[in-house]
This record gives structure tokens, C-alpha cells and sequence, in this order.
């Protein structure tokens, strides 16, 4: 290395930092290894299995929309082709018993994935943008149409199923048991993390950055814009494969619900709730999302429109996502501010929480006057029962939301300023806010 | 030897109306030549049209003999011509480091490699830090290049440009709204760093355009109504009357 390279650009990651990074994925590993041992329960078995999928998928998705600025409606139809391709191999592969393990299947969806990624996405990422997003709802639509039309491959409304369990055996492994799916999920999840997060450190992934910045700049710097789309389109096409293909596993079934619009929006939700702007956010985000619909179905009826508000506030409030909220804070924290904003915190919660009971309150009301008026008052939402027919229950509504609303505007005008108050402090001890 | 750059008959015309008529125009190798006339004349689109931002109506662009007008702004750039824009057009949310290693990656050899770790390609790390010491950024090395001053805005939009070690460049307009001092930097800077190559500059500072410029060519409503040597430009009856008026008297 020469002399101007070691005191001007900035330092190469030391020993340490070295030992900290590999440290951190073999701490992933083993955490996926004893998950497990800890949550044994059959339900808990499944719930991981569904968050490593929607990993994989929402990180294949923040190739487009967080690294390279592509908004997509359509990413479904990658994930669903490599779940249809899947369930066929496992078909084919069990007739004529081949000597494919079913581990390696996830690699078969993924190709699927990256081939139709590379056949449709040629034209699309000729333009980010309005034009991209456009052609991508296009293209869902075309593929999802034809999946209800195309009988023999996609199998109409009931889809094609498959048995996992009757494929070459690695071990002893049948792949019948749930705890094996989820070993396979972890594995493959851990892989298509690492190799997805490899990806953002190398010359194409840093031109995606600069693709999402600025198209225009980028070719003036020798850079085809369109080739860098197309290449990071492929790419994400290829691990939205994987996941599908896992999640056919899964399920032992594919069926038009994996290409249509629904998973397409779920995947964006998911993704963008996370935050876009950082590595992590689509992890969490599939987290917190699996977790949400698995949680709020039970609870309420009505949980998808829970999801859309839910979507709006961190679009309106939040849009760097929950990683972006929490990644806000780590200046404060390190200059040791962060205890400062705890008073306004907690205060701002009280009047918060009751707005939004006050809100699930009318909201429940209404949904039980709308939508089946003729059933029994009595009604119960999030594990409380109450009477939507009861005056006393609206005026609590009303009260709650209402008062809770112009408290809490109060509390958040604190919160604004103990938060400036708060970075400034950091500022000063040099830290960038 | 053949021109660095050279225009033939490039006109540029946006429907009925023509912006560009009939330039041509010669700039030598390792010349510096400024281009200059009133708002309006026509310098930015010149520069478009080099650079494959545009295409040109009827006429073409050639660099070392070869024509290059119709091809994508890209493969001009790989064939060593660069520009900087007059209103700054940097990565706004990438450092400035990364801007810079950005411009470096192309003309390394890079390409679109998906399999070489960025912090593992010492070239593009040394290319990248000289760079970022020519343009006197290194204390700004980490801040997104949207939160750099103006001035320092401008200095990265020149070290992108040239970057890529480019040997045709052309900067559009790469001092206005500086102050005195700030402009006095940016044209050693400029000075420094086009060293041996071909410089081709749309500037109003006149001060900078004698400071700087080899020769002069004058566009005035989509023509060049004078080329030559600033002697020979600051006499020329035609210009003073067209453009310079008392100012450069």
C-alpha cells in the first residue's frame, strides 16, 4: 500500500473489527442452531421457518427498492415461479429418482427466479421510476392471470402439491419432520444473507448505490445505468427464487397466491417497515411483519386494515423505517444523551397509547356496524370483550381519542424539543446526528 | 495529429427551433479552450452534445478522429472524455469517498464485477485517496456529498470529473456563484489537475477564461463568431460588440 492510500482513505477494517464481523454471522449461526432448543413448540417451529423466507424475500426485494432505488409491484412473481418450479422438481426428481437431495431444491427455484428475472427484466430497467414500477404491476398481472389460466403448470385455483419427503436422503433426513424444515430454512437463509450482504460490498453493488442516487451522473462515469438495473434485477430475482422455492417447500404446495398482488404488497410492507436504508431493515422488517400477521389475525377480524395504518404511519412518521427510528438514536447514545429523551418519552407514551385504543375502540365499533350488524353486540377484539352498542363505550372512544390526541400533540412537541436538545449536545462532542 | 475534439457542422435543433447552427469548432490535443458568449448561446448544449447527452440535429462530434456523436454518454466516457455539470450532480447520500471511488471503478478495469470485494482492489483505493487529496477533501472524506458547502460541492464535481483519468475534459461552468477566494482555489485546482490534457471550459468569469484558456471560442445565438488566442479574442471588434462590451475593455 502506498504512502498517500494509508493516511487519506479511510482505514481498512482492523483484526478486531475482522473478529467483531465474522464473530457476528457465527453468532447468527448458532442463535439459528439453538432457536429451537428454546422455542420447541410445533407453531414456533413454523413461525421461524415463515420469518426465514420473508428474510430472504425482503432483502432480495431491498435489492431493487433500498440499494438501487427501483420500486417494484411485482416481485412476487419471481418468488412464486421458483416456489411452481420447486414443487415441479420435487415431482420430477421423486418419479424418476434422481439423485437430488431436497436441500439443493432452494438452488432450482432460485435459477427459476434469476432466468424470468433475466428474461422480463431486460425491458423493464430500461427506467427506474414511474415507467419500472408500471411495468413490474404489468408484468404480475400478466403472470398471475396466467397462472389461473396455464392448468397443466400452475394447477388453477388449487394448485400443485408435491411430497418433500421422498427425495434422495442426506443423513437420514426425510424432511417430513418440521424441525428439519426449519433447519434447511436456517441454512439457507444464513447463505442468501451472506452472499445478499457480500453483494452490497462489491464494485456492482456500490454502482446500484449510485444508479439509486443518480442515473444520470452514473453515466458520465463509464457506468450504463440500465446494465447495473438489470444486473441487480437479475439478483434479486434469484434469491426472490430461493425463498419461494422454500416456502413451496414449506407448504408442499404452490399456488397462484405465491405470484399474485397480495404477496407482492406484503413483500414491499414488509421491507419498508424495516427501513430501506440500512442492510438490517428488511430483516427486521420480515420479523416484525410475520409476527404482526400472525399475531393480529387472531385478534381482530379486521387486522389488514390495522396493517395499512400501520403502513402509513411509518410512511408519514417514520420513513426510515423501525431500523431508522432505532438508527437515529446511536448518536445520542454514544455521546450518552440518550437517558435525556427518556422523560419525554414515557410521557408522550400515556396520552399515545390511549389515542390509539380510542382509535381500535371506534374503529372495532364501526367494523361491527358495517360489516355484520345483525350479530351480537357484545363483541371482542384483542383479547377484551366490550359492547359496541353501548353509549358509555363510545363516549370512551371518543374521549380517549380525542383527548388522547390533543394531549399527546402536546407531548410530542416535548419530545421535539428534549430531541434537540439532546443531538445538539451530540454535535457538540462531535458526533454527526 | 488529429483534434483532441473536434466539431463539423454540429447543428441541434429543438422542433422549429434551432439552438445550435453550424459550429464548428477545433481543440487541439492538450490545449486549453475556453467557450464563451452570453446566457442563452448555447455553450451548455454544446457541451451536451459532446458528451452524448444529446445528439446532434445534423453534423457530428469527433474525438481523435473518431466520430462519437450518437453514442451513449457511457461509451464516450470510456473513451476518455469527461464533463462536469453547471449545476452540481454528485451521489448525494454516498460519501465523498464513495463518490469519488465511484469515478475511479470504470476506468480500473472494474466493470460490473459482483465477485471482488470493493476494500480488496488496492488500485481503486490509491487512485481514489489521490483524488480525494487533489481536491483538498480529506477531512470531508466520510460527510454524504449532500451536506458538503457549495464550494466544496464543486470541488467534488471537478475530482469526479476527472477521476477517471479521463484525457478530454470539459467543465461547464465549474466557478459561478463562488466567491473571489473560493474561485481563485478552484482554478489552481482546475490548473493542477487538467495538467496534460485537454481542457475544454464554458466559464462568464472572464477573469478565469484570460487566466486559464490557450484560446477562446466565442458563441453567440448558436454560433461561433470568433475563435483564437485571448490576445486575439480581446481584440477582435466582433466579440467586443457581441459580448464583451466595456467589461474586458
Amino acid at each position: 500500500m502506498s504512502e498517500i492510500a494509508s493516511h487519506v482513505a479511510p482505514p481498512l477494517p482492523a483484526a478486531a473489527d475482522k473478529f467483531k464481523f465474522y464473530g457476528l454471522w457465527a453468532g447468527a449461526a448458532a442463535a439459528l442452531l439453538l432457536l429451537p432448543q428454546i422455542f420447541t413448540s410445533g407453531g414456533s417451529l413454523t413461525t421461524f421457518s415463515l420469518i426465514g423466507i420473508s428474510i430472504i424475500f425482503s432483502l432480495s426485494y431491498n435489492i431493487l427498492l433500498g440499494q438501487t432505488g427501483m420500486l417494484s409491484f411485482g416481485h412476487a412473481v419471481y418468488y412464486g415461479l421458483g416456489g411452481f418450479l420447486a414443487i415441479h422438481a420435487i415431482n420430477i426428481i421423486t418419479a424418476n429418482k434422481l439423485p437430488i437431495p431436497l436441500p439443493l431444491v432452494p438452488l432450482i427455484g432460485g435459477l427459476t427466479g434469476l432466468f424470468f428475472a433475466a428474461l422480463l427484466g431486460w425491458v423493464s430497467t430500461k427506467r427506474s421510476g414511474t415507467a419500472f414500477a408500471m411495468i413490474s404491476l404489468g408484468v404480475a398481472e400478466l403472470i398471475a392471470s396466467s397462472a389461473l389460466i396455464l392448468r397443466t403448470f400452475f394447477g388453477g385455483e388449487a394448485g400443485i402439491s408435491a411430497n418433500r419427503t421422498k427425495l434422495l436422503r442426506l443423513f437420514g433426513w426425510s424432511f417430513g419432520p418440521q424441525i428439519q424444515i426449519y433447519y434447511l430454512v436456517a441454512a439457507w437463509t444464513l447463505i442468501a444473507v451472506i452472499a445478499m450482504y457480500a453483494l452490497t460490498r462489491t464494485p456492482l453493488g456500490r454502482m446500484c448505490n449510485a444508479v439509486r442516487d443518480n442515473p444520470e451522473r452514473v453515466q458520465f462515469v463509464g457506468y450504463n445505468p440500465h446494465t447495473v438495473r438489470y444486473l441487480a434485477f437479475c439478483f434479486s430475482g434469484f434469491f426472490a427464487g430461493i425463498a419461494g422455492a422454500l416456502a413451496a417447500i414449506n407448504f408442499e404446495i404452490a399456488n397462484s397466491a405465491y405470484l399474485g398482488a397480495v404477496q407482492s404488497g406484503t413483500v414491499l410492507f414488509a421491507t419498508y417497515i424495516g427501513g430501506v436504508g440500512f442492510f438490517i431493515g428488511p430483516i427486521v422488517g420480515a420479523i416484525f411483519v410475520t409476527f404482526l400477521s400472525l399475531g393480529l389475525s387472531d385478534l381482530t377480524p379486521v387486522w389488514q386494515l390495522y396493517f395499512g395504518l400501520i403502513f402509513i404511519a411509518v410512511v408519514v412518521f417514520a420513513p426510515g423505517g423501525i431500523t431508522g427510528l432505532l438508527m437515529m438514536h446511536r448518536p445520542l447514545l454514544k455521546a450518552g444523551t440518550l437517558t435525556q429523551m427518556l422523560p419525554s418519552y414515557l410521557m408522550a407514551l400515556v396520552p399515545t397509547l390511549a389515542m390509539i385504543v380510542g382509535l381500535i375502540l371506534s374503529i372495532e365499533t364501526i367494523v361491527h356496524y358495517t360489516v355484520n350488524p345483525g350479530d351480537d353486540s357484545h363483541i371482542k377484539a384483542f383479547g377484551v370483550s366490550f359492547d359496541a352498542a353501548s353509549p358509555t363505550i363510545w363516549a370512551m372512544a371518543a374521549i380517549l381519542l380525542i383527548g388522547g390526541f390533543g394531549v399527546a400533540r402536546k407531548t410530542w412537541t416535548w419530545v421535539g424539543h428534549a430531541w434537540d436538545g439532546a443531538t445538539s449536545v451530540a454535535r457538540e462532542k462531535g458526533i454527526a446526528a | 495529429m488529429s483534434a483532441a475534439i473536434e466539431l463539423c457542422g454540429v447543428e441541434k435543433r429543438f422542433g422549429e427551433i434551432a439552438i445550435i447552427r453550424n459550429i464548428n469548432l477545433s481543440v487541439a490535443q492538450g490545449e486549453r479552450h475556453a467557450l464563451i458568449g452570453p446566457n442563452g448561446a448555447g455553450k451548455s448544449t454544446t457541451f451536451n452534445l459532446i458528451s452524448g447527452y444529446m445528439a446532434p440535429s445534423s453534423g457530428s462530434v469527433l474525438m481523435r478522429g473518431e466520430k462519437i456523436s450518437g453514442l451513449p454518454p457511457y461509451q464516450i466516457n470510456r473513451r476518455g472524455l469527461s464533463r462536469s455539470f453547471q449545476v452540481t450532480n454528485v451521489f448525494a447520500n454516498m460519501s465523498v469517498w464513495e463518490n469519488l471511488r465511484c469515478a475511479v471503478l470504470w476506468s480500473s478495469g472494474q466493470r460490473y464485477a459482483f465477485w471482488k470485494n470493493i476494500d480488496r482492489l488496492p488500485e481503486v483505493r490509491e487512485r481514489t485517496a489521490q483524488i480525494l487529496e487533489d481536491i483538498n477533501l480529506t477531512a470531508r472524506r466520510d460527510v454524504p456529498a449532500g451536506l458538503l458547502t457549495y464550494a466544496e460541492q464543486r470541488a467534488l464535481e471537478i475530482g469526479i470529473t476527472v477521476a477517471g483519468g479521463a484525457d478530454v475534459i470539459l467543465l461547464d461552468e465549474p466557478t459561478a456563484g463562488m466567491s473571489h477566494a473560493e474561485t481563485e482555489r478552484a482554478v489552481a485546482l482546475i490548473r493542477r489537475l487538467t495538467e496534460g490534457r485537454t481542457l475544454l471550459i464554458v466559464e462568464h468569469d472572464m477573469s478565469v477564461v484570460f487566466g486559464l484558456a490557450d484560446r477562446i471560442s466565442v458563441l453567440v445565438y448558436g454560433q461561433i463568431i470568433a475563435s483564437g488566442t485571448p490576445e486575439e479574442i480581446r481584440g477582435n471588434p466582433k466579440v467586443r460588440e457581441a459580448y464583451l462590451g466595456e467589461e474586458a475593455a
